[in-house]
């Protein structure tokens, strides 16, 4: 026997959007909150270390610039490709979210690229207070962008399927998903000027 | 369904001078930076462009533009206690209520 979940592709009368919305918006609200403590932690270590500014002067601005700028692209390319599937156009729906997962493999290259640099000269997260929080928020940071992508991926291709039996669904799911990458990169937003131009 | 598709294509237009907008305001970020001003107006200002292209993400490619009432009540929820977060550690530093304790205020 299957058990149908009600109010997936319609809204509920009494909150006026979809489980799948409420559901993810409610998730987005613990991210939140999750980065919310460390941005927490960030004022206290920072207020509490006078050098802070000469630990943080040997970031990359322009790697980080450029990470930023992908991410940036990113988040309309995910609004492109579901639009695409609102337009019944799955090709371009596929289009669109490949160049999303190629912005976020560039954001991820770069980002190998900083650490590497940092390890290279012997700065590690035990290094001092601004590099502890640095790779910190970083580095869960770049989890989340992984962590996106394997979504975006696994709707891309083995999740596709969905479109052909229940593109509503599928349209939703890919909203979703789309909602979580928005917020990756809303989170990039603030982590950029607090820790490489503050 | 025409609506619907009218909608998305609204949204679509719209988060294009979002997309846009975004970029000018990540070149602002960088430039600010650079400029000769004391170190508390350059987090400011950096702050500050920091918040409008939140703001900007949130709106449009977010949607929260047009959202229902719900979400805006869980959002304001999370906001309260965001902020929350925020202060505490600054007060805390600052010693706020020790200081509200001893002058009475």
């Amino acid at each position: 026997m299957s058990v149908v979940i009600p109010y997936i592709d319609e809204p509920r009368p009494d909150t006026g959007v979809t489980n799948a919305k409420l559901g993810i918006w409610l998730f987005l609200a613990s991210e939140v909150m999750l980065f919310g403590g460390l941005f927490s932690a960030y004022i206290i270590l920072r207020i509490n270390n006078p050098q802070w500014e000469s630990w943080s002067s040997i970031l990359n601005v322009p790697l980080a610039t450029v990470n930023t700028l992908f991410l940036i692209s990113s988040s309309i390319t995910v609004v492109l490709s579901w639009a695409s599937l609102m337009r019944k156009q799955f090709d371009k729906y596929r289009l669109y979210t490949i160049l999303t997962l190629l912005f976020g493999v560039g954001f991820m290259v770069i980002k190998y690229f900083e650490y590497t640099a940092k390890f290279h000269h012997g700065l590690y997260p035990s290094s001092n207070a601004f590099l502890a929080i640095y790779f910190t928020m970083t580095g869960l940071h770049g989890l989340h962008v992984v962590g996106g992508m394997a979504a975006l991926a696994y709707l891309c291709w083995p999740g596709s399927k969905l479109w052909k039996t229940r593109p509503v669904w599928f349209t939703q799911r890919v909203e979703c998903a789309g909602l979580f990458w928005h917020l990756v990169d809303l989170v990039w937003i603030v982590l950029f000027p607090i820790l490489y131009l503050m | 369904m025409a609506d619907d598709l009218e909608h998305v294509e609204e949204h679509v237009r719209a988060c294009i001078i979002i997309f846009l907008s975004l970029l000018v305001l990540t070149g602002f970020t960088v430039l600010a930076s650079y400029l000769d001003v004391p170190k508390p107006a350059a987090i400011t200002i950096a702050l500050c462009i920091a918040a409008v292209k939140a703001t900007l993400v949130l709106l449009y490619f977010m949607h929260l533009v047009s959202e229902k009432k719900l979400i805006y009540f869980s959002l304001a929820l999370t906001a309260f206690f965001f902020v929350g977060l925020i202060l505490l550690p600054i007060l805390g530093v600052h010693d706020v209520i020790r200081i509200i304790m001893i002058k009475g205020y």
